[in-house]
C-alpha cells in the first residue's frame, strides 16, 4: 500500500511557510467536545491527526478540497481559507 | 488595476470551464471583461476525471478540436458492478465514435484550462492570475457592484459579477448569497494520474491511434458508501479515482487515500495499472446534491455558474459541460440585457434561469432530481445488488455439473433472500421513479 505521504511527495506545492491557511477555531472543542473527528478520517491528504488526546493540523500537503470545513458541520470549528494567491497546491495534471 | 479607476462590464471570478465559457462569450461580443483566478495559472487548482463532452464546448468554440489539448477520443465505455474479487460489466464499443467529429474526449484539466484561458485572452478579456477574490462589494441598496481582492486597495467595480469560483464558492457563501455546502450534498473524489508508455496503454485497452476507453465502477469498492470510481485512458497515462458522499465518509473509518489504494489493488484494476508511475495525487469536491440542493442562481448584480451553482449530474458524471453551458448562458443573458439597455437587476437576470430551464442544465437536473435521495435512503442499490449480481454471475458461469434450471433457481433465491419479492419490485420502481 502506498502511503499518503508517498502520494503527496509526487505533487508540486508552493508552501507559504508559517502562514497556514486553515486554522482550528477552538482546539478544546476538537479534543473534548467532538465525537466524530471526521476531519481526521476524511482529509484526503492526512493533514489532520488525533494523537494522545490532541488534535493536530499541518496544512503543508493540503489539496485545498474543503472537506475538513464541510465535515465539521456540527461544530463549525474550522476556519478555512484558500492559501494566499499563488501559494499552495499546483496541479500539473489535475 | 488595484486603484479603482476602471470599471468593467463584467467581472468573472474563477477560470475553470464555467468562468472561461462566460468570459470568452462576453469578450468575443466586445464586452469589457475582467477575469480573476487565484491559481498561479488557470487549471493549477482544478481537478476532473476527466471526460470532456464536445457538444458544450462546440457551442462556444466550434473549431476547438484544431487546437485544444485532447488526450483520447472515447470509443469504448465500460460499466463495472464490483465485488471484492470480481465484476459484472457491460461494454459499449463503437467504431462510429472514430468518425469525426468526436463526441467525448479524455483531457488533462491543468492543460485544458490553460488552453481555454488562452482563447479567453485572445478574445479580449483581461485575465489576472494569482489574485483571490475575498469579498463582494455592494451599494447601499445591496446590489453587487464589484469585488474585493487580496491586495491593498483591492476594490474593483463592474456592472455584473459572475461567480464561477467552483464547488466551495466561499465568495458566494460568505456574502450570504448561498449556504455553505452540506456533507450530504457533496462527494469527495481522490485520483491519481498514473503514467505508462503509450504503447502499453494501447495494448492493455486494445486501442490504436487516439482511441480511448473509459470505465465507470460501482459496488464493493465504495465500501457501502454512496460512491463511484473511474478509470480513464489518456495518451500516456491513466486517471484512476474514486469518490464518495461526505455524509457517508464521515460515518466510517477508511481514509480516502486508503480507499484509492484498495481500488488500485482490486484484481480487475491492478493489471491495468501495473508498472505505472503515479506522478500526481489530487482531491476535489463534487456538488452532488442535485436539483433539490440548488441555491438561488442570480440576484441584484450577480449570477452563479458551474459548480458554485451546484450544476452536476452525478449519475452521468457530467459537470464540466453543465459548467460551460451555464457560463455561456449567463453571458448570453448579459448580452441580451446589454442590447436592450437593461440593467443587471434580479428581475432582469431572471432571464438566466429561464435560459437554464430551457437547456440541458436544468432539464437534466430536474429529471434526476430524486436520485440523490434514493441513493441516500436505499442502500441496497450500493451493496446488495452488486453482491447479488456478482454472485449470480459466479453461479451461472461456474460449470460444475449442476443443471441450468437449478442454477437459475439458486440465483433467484439468493435475490429473494436478501430482498423480498416486494422489495425487489419496489427497488425497480424506485429506480425508475428517480430517473423520471
Ligand atoms: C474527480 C472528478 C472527476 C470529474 N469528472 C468529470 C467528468 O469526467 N466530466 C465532467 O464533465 N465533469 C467531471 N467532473 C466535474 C467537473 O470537474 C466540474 O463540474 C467542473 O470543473 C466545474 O467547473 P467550474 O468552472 O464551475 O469550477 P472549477 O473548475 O472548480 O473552477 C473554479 C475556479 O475558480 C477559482 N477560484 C475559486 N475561488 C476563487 C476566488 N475566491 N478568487 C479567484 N479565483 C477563485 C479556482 O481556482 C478555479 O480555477 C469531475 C469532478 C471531479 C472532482
Ligand atoms: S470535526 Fe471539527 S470539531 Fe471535530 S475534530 Fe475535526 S475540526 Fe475539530
Ligand atoms: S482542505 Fe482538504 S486536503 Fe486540505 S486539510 Fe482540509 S480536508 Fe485536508
Amino acid at each position: 500500500m502506498m502511503k499518503v505521504e508517498e502520494k503527496l511527495f509526487q505533487n508540486r506545492y508552493r508552501v507559504d511557510a508559517d502562514r497556514p491557511h486553515i486554522r482550528i477555531k477552538n482546539e478544546s472543542v476538537c479534543n473534548d467536545g467532538c465525537v466524530s473527528r471526521a476531519c481526521v478520517v476524511c482529509c484526503p491528504a492526512g493533514c489532520w491527526s488525533f494523537e494522545e488526546g490532541k488534535i493536530g493540523l499541518i496544512t503543508d500537503g493540503c489539496l485545498e478540497c474543503g472537506t475538513c470545513r464541510v465535515v465539521c458541520d456540527t461544530h463549525g470549528n474550522v476556519d478555512w481559507n484558500y492559501p494566499r494567491a499563488g501559494f499552495g497546491i499546483l496541479f500539473k495534471f489535475g | 488595476m488595484t486603484q479603482n479607476i476602471e470599471k468593467f462590464d463584467v467581472i468573472v471570478v474563477g477560470a475553470g470551464p464555467a468562468g472561461n465559457a462566460a468570459a470568452y462569450t462576453l469578450a468575443k461580443a466586445g464586452k469589457k471583461v475582467l477575469q480573476l483566478e487565484r491559481g498561479e495559472y488557470p487549471g493549477s487548482k482544478n481537478v476532473q476525471g476527466a471526460i470532456l463532452y464536445a457538444d458544450a464546448l462546440e457551442k462556444i468554440i466550434p473549431d476547438f478540436r484544431d487546437s485544444a489539448p485532447l488526450e483520447r477520443t472515447v470509443i469504448e465505455q465500460r460499466m463495472w458492478v464490483m465485488e471484492d474479487e470480481s465484476y459484472v460489466g457491460t461494454t459499449f464499443r463503437s467504431d462510429r465514435f472514430n468518425q469525426m467529429p468526436g463526441n467525448r474526449y479524455t483531457i488533462i484539466r491543468a492543460r485544458f484550462d490553460k488552453w481555454f484561458s488562452e482563447q479567453v485572452q485572445k478574445a479580449g478579456a483581461l485575465v489576472i492570475c494569482e489574485m483571490t477574490v475575498i469579498a463582494l462589494l455592494r451599494d447601499a441598496a445591496g446590489k453587487v457592484i464589484g469585488v474585493e481582492v487580496d491586495r491593498e486597495d483591492g476594490k474593483i467595480y463592474a456592472d455584473t459579477v459572475i461567480l464561477a469560483d467552483g464547488v466551495n464558492s466561499l465568495v458566494a457563501s460568505r456574502a450570504g448569497l448561498r449556504e455553505d455546502i452540506k456533507p450530504a450534498a457533496v462527494a469527495l473524489a481522490v485520483k491519481e494520474t498514473i503514467f505508462l508508455p503509450k504503447e502499453t496503454v494501447e495494448a492493455r485497452f486494445n486501442l490504436k491511434g487516439s482511441e480511448g476507453v473509459v470505465i465507470e465502477m460501482l459496488g464493493s469498492i465504495s465500501q457501502g458508501m454512496a460512491g463511484t470510481a473511474f478509470l480513464y485512458t489518456n495518451k500516456d497515462s491513466i486517471s484512476l479515482g474514486i469518490g464518495c458522499m461526505l455524509s457517508d465518509m464521515k460515518a466510517q473509518n477508511t481514509t480516502p487515500a486508503e480507499l484509492l489504494e484498495k481500488l488500485k489493488q482490486h484484481p480487475s484494476v491492478a493489471p491495468l495499472i501495473a508498472g505505472g508511475e503515479t506522478r500526481e495525487y489530487a482531491a476535489h469536491l463534487i456538488p452532488e446534491g442535485g436539483y433539490h440542493a440548488l441555491p438561488e442562481l442570480y440576484g441584484e448584480g450577480w449570477l452563479l455558474v458551474g459548480d458554485s451553482a451546484g450544476f452536476v449530474n452525478a449519475v452521468h458524471r457530467e459537470g464540466s459541460n453543465l459548467a460551460m453551458t451555464s457560463g455561456r448562458l449567463a453571458a448570453e443573458t448579459l448580452l441580451e440585457l446589454g442590447e436592450k439597455g437593461l440593467p443587471s437587476t434580479a428581475a432582469n437576470l431572471a432571464r438566466y434561469k429561464a435560459r437554464l430551464e430551457d437547456s440541458i442544465v436544468l432539464k437534466d437536473l430536474k429529471k434526476y432530481r430524486n436520485i440523490p435521495d434514493t441513493l441516500h435512503s436505499q442502500r441496497q442499490f450500493l451493496s446488495d445488488y452488486p453482491a447479488l449480481l456478482n454472485g449470480a454471475a459466479h453461479e451461472f458461469f461456474t460449470v460444475d455439473g449442476q443443471d441450468k434450471a437449478t442454477k437459475e433457481k439458486a440465483i433467484f433465491n439468493a435475490f429473494r433472500e436478501r430482498r423480498s419479492l416486494l422489495g425487489l419490485l419496489g427497488d425497480a420502481y424506485r429506480l425508475w421513479r428517480a430517473t423520471r
